[in-house]
C-alpha cells in the first residue's frame, strides 16, 4: 500500500486466528491504521490480498465486509454527536434489519416482533455489558470522551461481528476508564455469548501484553515480528524500535 | 397491627405474602430499560428457595450472613431468607474498602457472604484467608465470573437449586423454621458508621425492628398503594426501616433503580409517596435546581424567583402556624401551576406525602426551600441503636431548628450535662463482642446517645451536635460547627465544608468546592483549568467562595463569623477516612490529617505547602504536592 511515493505498508502478512486477541503495535506513523483501513475496506491495497474466512475480500465495499462480520472502532471517535446513545447503537444494528421501509412504516406483526427482538438484544447484551444505562437517552456529543468511546464500541458490537477491529480504544482515557475498557475487551473476547476475535491497535504496552494472545510489530510499514507477547518483548529489534523509548510509550501503570 | 414478642420479621413476611399472593406487586426492578414487577408470591418463592438453600449449605441458628452489593431484589431476598433460616443479617456498604470489609466480616464471624458480582467476589476472595469463619461466598451476576473456580464460591442459582431439592424432601421445613423464631432473637447485626473509632456492631432484635416500623407509621401512616424507591445503601439503618420495618407491615411496593447512576431519573419515573434520605440527597436536589436556574432564560428565571418568593412567604406563615389569607393561597396555587408542579416533577417529588431527612444536620435554608415548594419535609432524629428513629416532626408542626417530638412508646430525656437519652421498645440489645461499650451506652434501658441537645418550650427536641464536636467560641459561647457548615452548603458552589474554631481566637473554614458547578461557572468565565486541584486555587474561585461565605456570615454573631478559609485541593472522601460511609465528617481524623492547614489558618501565612498521598478505591495511592492559598473574609 503506498500513497504517492510513500510506501505505507509493504510485505506484511498478518494472520488472525479465530477467538484470539491479536495486537498490532508500532511507533507513530508505522502504518497501523493504514493496515486497519485495508482490512476494513476504507483503503484498497495496490498489491497483495486480504482473505476473510477463505474468501478473498479485496474488492468488497466496507459495508459488504461489515455484513461478513467485520466491525471496527476508530482512533478518534466517529459517533453521531447529535443522536442519542441508543440511536447510535441502533444504527449499528441496522444491517440486521430485514423488514423494508414500507412494512417498517406500518409497524405491525413481523416487523414489530423484529424490532422488539433487536431492542432486547441491544438492551440485554450491549447496554448491560457496557454499563451505559444512565446515558441511554443522552446525545452522544454531550458525553465525556471516555463514554463516547464506549458508545462507539457499543455500535460496533451491535453488528454482532466475528472480527472486531479496535483502533486505539484506550487512547485519551483515564486510568479508571482504561481498566473498564480492557475489561470489556476481555469480556467480548472470552464470554461465550460473544467470542469475538479482536484486532487491537494500542500504545499502552501494559494492556497490550496483558490482553493479547499474539502481538504483531510494525515499523515504517514493515513487519518486525509476529509472535506471543513474551517473544515480542524479548526481540532485540522491537526493544530498539519501540519498547526502548521508555519515556514516549511508558505504560500508565 | 399488634406487635407482640411472638411476632418476627419472617412470620410477618409469610403472613403478608400469603395475604397478597399473586395479586399485588411487592417490588419492582428496572432492568434492561423496563420496570419488571415481582408479586408477593414471587417474593415468597425466592426467599423460600434461598432460605432452604442456606440450610442445605449448613446454616445453623444464630450464624451470621453478610450481604454486600447495590440495592436490588436479590439483596432483600437474601436478607429475608437469612432471617427465615434463623440466621443474623449483616449488611456492608457497597463501596467499602477491603480493610473495612475484612474488619466487619471477621468481627461479625460471618459464615456466608452474599456478593453481587465480580467486584464483590474479588473483595471477598482477597480477605477469605483472614476470615476463618467465612465458608461460602454466594454470587449472582455472572458477568465476568467465567474464570473463577475457587470451591468456596457458589452461585445463587446453585443455592436455589439446593433449596428446591430440600423443599421436595421436606416440604414443611420452611414454615416450621419460621415458627421457631422468637421476637427477642437477634435479627440484624448492624455496624455503626463510627465518626471516631472502629465501627461497633449493634444487635437488633425482630421486636426492635417491628416496633420501629409500627411507631413511625403511627405518626405518618403509609398506604398499601404507596410506592417507595429503595436506592440508599441497605447498610444504612434508615433504608432497613423503610424497606423492612415499614415495608413488610404495610405492604407498599419497593422499587429498585436500574443502577446507582440512574437513581435520580428512576425516582422521577416512579414518583414515590414516601422518601427518607440523608441531607446530602436534598442538598444535591437543591443544587440541581439552583444550577438549572442559573442556566435558564430571563423569563424563566423571573417566574422562578416570583414563585419562590410566594412559596417562602406561605411556608413561613405555616411555620408560624398562622392562617394563610385567601389571596396568598391563590398566589400559591398560581405558583404551583406555573412553576412548582413541573419543578417537583423533575425532582421526583410530585407525589411525596412525607419526606424525611436524618442522619446528619440539615440547614434551615434547605429546609425552607423544600417547604416553599410545598414538599412536606420533616427532620427525624435517630441512630442505629434504636433501629431507626426516635423523634420526628409532625405535619403542621415543623420548626426547622428542631428534630420534632418523640414517636409513640418512646421517651426522650436530657441528662444534666445535656446528653440525649432515649428509651423505647426499639432500643437495641447491645454491641456485638463489646460489653464495655454496651455498658457505657445502655443503662437501665436508657440509650446514651453521645449527642448534645435540649428540649424546647414546645416539647421539640433540639439536637446540638455530637458532644465532642461542640465548639467554644472566643467569647465563651458554645457553638455547633454543623450549623455553620450546613449554612455554607446552601451555596451551590460548595460541596463540603469543615468549620474550625474550638477555643480559638476566630472561626475558620476549609472548603471543598463542587467540581461540576464551579467548573461550569469557570467555563463561562473563560477560566482555564485542567484539574480539581488547579481549579480550587484560582483567584477568581477564591473570590467566588468568599462571596458565598460572606452571605453565610450575615446575621451571625460576631464571634461565630468565618474569618479565614482555604479551598482544599480535593473533595472529602469516605475512601480516605475523612467521611463516614454515610458522609459525616470525621472531625478528629481530618484535624489530625490536615493539622498543617489548621495551624496555618491561625498564623500570618497566606500559603500552605501540601505534600500528601491519596488512596483510590482499589487501594492504589497517588502523591500530591501543591500550594494552597489562605484568604481572609471581609465584612
Amino acid at each position: 500500500m503506498s500513497f504517492g511515493k510513500v510506501l505505507a505498508l509493504a510485505g506484511v502478512s498478518l494472520k488472525i486466528r479465530k477467538g484470539e486477541i491479536h495486537s498490532v503495535i508500532g511507533p507513530n506513523g508505522a502504518g497501523k491504521t493504514v493496515m486497519m483501513n485495508c482490512i476494513n475496506g476504507l483503503y484498497r491495497p495496490q498489491k497483495g490480498n486480504i482473505y476473510y474466512n477463505q474468501q478473498k475480500i479485496n474488492n468488497l465495499k466496507p459495508f459488504k465486509r461489515a455484513k461478513l462480520g467485520i466491525a471496527r472502532t476508530f482512533q478518534k471517535v466517529e459517533v453521531f454527536g447529535g443522536m442519542t446513545v441508543l440511536d447510535n447503537i441502533r444504527l449499528g444494528r441496522h444491517i440486521h434489519f430485514k423488514s423494508s421501509i414500507t412494512s417498517g412504516s406500518v409497524y405491525l406483526g413481523k416487523t414489530a416482533r423484529e424490532e422488539t427482538e433487536h431492542r432486547t438484544f441491544i438492551e440485554e447484551e450491549i447496554i448491560d455489558l457496557l454499563e451505559i444505562e444512565h446515558i441511554r437517552h443522552k446525545p452522544v456529543g454531550m458525553l465525556p470522551y471516555g463514554l463516547q468511546k464506549r458508545v462507539e464500541l457499543g455500535r460496533a458490537l451491535a453488528l454482532e461481528p466475528e472480527l472486531l477491529i479496535l483502533d486505539e480504544p484506550l487512547a485519551g482515557l483515564n486510568l479508571e476508564e482504561v481498566e473498564d475498557m480492557a475489561r470489556f475487551i476481555l469480556d467480548i473476547n472470552e464470554e461465550e455469548r460473544w467470542n469475538v476475535s479482536c484486532l487491537l491497535v494500542e500504545h499502552d504496552m501494559g494492556v497490550v501484553m496483558d490482553l493479547s494472545d499474539r502481538v504483531f510489530v510494525l515499523n515504517f510499514g514493515n513487519m518486525i515480528i509476529d509472535g506471543t507477547p513474551e517473544e515480542v518483548q524479548n526481540h532485540p529489534e522491537v526493544i530498539k524500535a519501540y519498547l526502548g523509548e521508555e519515556d514516549l510509550y511508558a505504560t500508565r501503570r | 397491627m399488634e406487635i407482640t414478642k411472638d411476632l418476627t420479621i419472617p412470620k410477618l413476611f409469610l403472613k403478608q405474602a400469603r395475604k397478597y399472593g399473586k395479586d399485588r406487586v411487592a417490588m419492582r426492578e428496572k432492568e434492561f430499560g423496563i420496570w419488571r414487577p415481582f408479586t408477593w408470591h414471587d417474593y415468597l418463592e425466592n426467599v423460600r428457595q434461598i432460605a432452604l438453600g442456606l440450610i442445605s449449605l449448613g446454616l445453623k441458628p444464630g450464624d451470621k450472613v453478610s450481604m454486600i452489593g447495590d440495592n436490588r431484589p436479590e439483596g432483600l431476598w437474601s436478607e429475608i431468607a437469612a432471617l427465615c433460616a434463623r440466621g443474623v443479617g449483616v449488611w456492608l456498604f457497597q463501596d467499602s474498602l477491603i480493610e473495612e470489609v475484612k474488619y466487619i466480616i471477621a468481627h461479625s464471624d460471618t459464615k456466608y457472604l452474599f456478593g453481587e458480582g465480580q467486584e464483590e467476589v474479588d473483595k471477598a476472595i482477597s480477605i477469605f484467608d483472614e476470615c476463618p469463619k467465612l465458608e461460602k461466598i454466594i454470587w449472582d451476576d455472572p458477568k465476568g465470573m467465567r474464570n473463577y473456580d475457587q470451591d468456596f464460591l457458589i452461585s445463587l442459582k446453585e443455592v436455589r437449586r439446593m433449596g428446591r431439592e430440600l423443599e421436595q424432601r421436606e416440604p414443611d421445613l420452611f414454615e416450621e423454621m419460621i415458627q421457631k423464631v422468637h421476637g427477642d432473637e437477634v435479627a440484624l447485626l448492624f455496624y455503626t458508621s463510627g465518626t471516631t473509632a472502629l465501627p461497633k456492631g449493634a444487635l437488633l432484635s425482630h421486636y426492635n425492628m417491628l416496633t420501629m416500623g409500627k411507631n413511625l407509621m403511627a405518626v405518618d401512616p403509609c398506604r398499601e398503594t404507596d410506592d417507595y424507591v429503595s436506592y440508599l445503601p441497605f447498610a444504612w439503618i434508615g433504608e432497613q426501616m423503610m424497606s423492612i420495618s415499614c415495608g413488610l407491615q404495610i405492604g407498599y411496593t419497593i422499587n429498585f433503580p436500574e443502577s446507582t447512576e440512574t437513581a435520580q431519573e428512576n425516582i422521577r419515573e416512579i414518583g414515590p409517596h414516601v422518601m427518607f434520605a440523608p441531607p446530602r440527597m436534598y442538598e444535591q436536589m437543591t443544587r440541581t435546581v439552583q444550577v438549572k436556574y442559573l442556566d435558564a432564560t430571563w423569563i424563566k428565571r423571573k417566574c422562578y424567583e416570583l414563585s419562590l418568593k410566594i412559596g417562602y412567604h406561605v411556608a413561613d406563615l405555616k411555620f408560624q402556624k398562622k392562617p394563610i389569607p385567601w389571596y396568598w393561597a391563590f398566589l400559591k396555587w398560581l405558583a404551583y401551576i406555573v412553576v412548582q408542579k413541573k419543578l417537583k416533577d423533575h425532582l421526583g417529588l410530585s407525589q411525596v406525602r412525607n419526606a424525611y431527612t436524618g442522619g446528619a444536620a440539615m440547614g434551615p435554608d434547605h429546609f425552607r426551600f423544600f417547604h416553599s415548594l410545598g414538599v412536606n419535609l420533616k427532620q427525624i432524629y435517630g441512630q442505629t441503636e434504636v433501629a431507626g428513629i426516635s423523634v420526628v416532626h409532625r405535619s403542621g408542626d415543623i420548626k426547622f431548628d428542631t428534630v420534632g417530638i418523640p414517636i409513640p412508646e418512646t421517651e426522650v430525656s436530657i441528662t444534666e450535662d445535656g446528653e440525649i437519652l432515649t428509651k423505647s421498645p426499639s432500643v437495641f440489645l447491645g454491641y456485638y463482642k463489646n460489653p464495655e461499650n454496651t455498658e457505657k451506652t445502655l443503662k437501665d434501658g436508657w440509650l446514651y446517645s453521645g449527642d448534645k441537645g435540649f428540649i424546647d418550650d414546645d416539647g421539640h427536641l433540639v439536637v446540638f451536635d455530637r458532644s465532642k464536636d461542640v465548639m467554644t467560641l472566643s467569647d465563651g459561647r458554645p457553638f455547633a460547627p454543623q450549623y455553620l457548615e450546613t449554612r455554607l452548603k446552601f451555596s451551590p458552589y460548595m460541596k463540603d465544608s469543615w468549620v474550625i474554631g474550638d477555643k480559638r481566637e476566630y472561626v475558620t473554614a476549609v472548603i471543598c468546592i463542587d467540581y461540576s458547578v464551579v467548573g461550569k461557572w469557570a467555563d463561562e468565565k473563560k477560566l482555564t483549568y485542567t484539574s480539581y486541584p488547579e481549579l480550587t486555587q484560582k483567584a477568581e474561585v477564591y473570590e467566588l467562595v468568599e462571596k458565598q461565605i460572606r452571605r453565610a456570615n450575615k446575621d451571625l454573631p460576631e464571634a461565630a463569623r468565618i474569618r479565614k478559609f482555604i479551598n482544599l485541593y480535593k473533595e472529602f472522601d469516605a475512601d480516605d477516612d475523612e467521611l463516614t460511609r454515610t458522609r459525616k465528617l470525621r472531625r478528629a481524623f481530618v484535624e489530625k490529617r490536615y493539622q498543617d492547614l489548621v495551624s496555618s489558618l491561625y498564623s500570618d501565612k497566606d500559603l500552605v505547602h501540601i505534600d500528601t498521598t491519596i488512596t483510590y478505591e482499589d487501594g492504589r495511592k497517588s502523591h500530591i504536592k501543591t500550594d494552597l492559598h489562605i484568604k481572609n473574609v471581609g465584612d
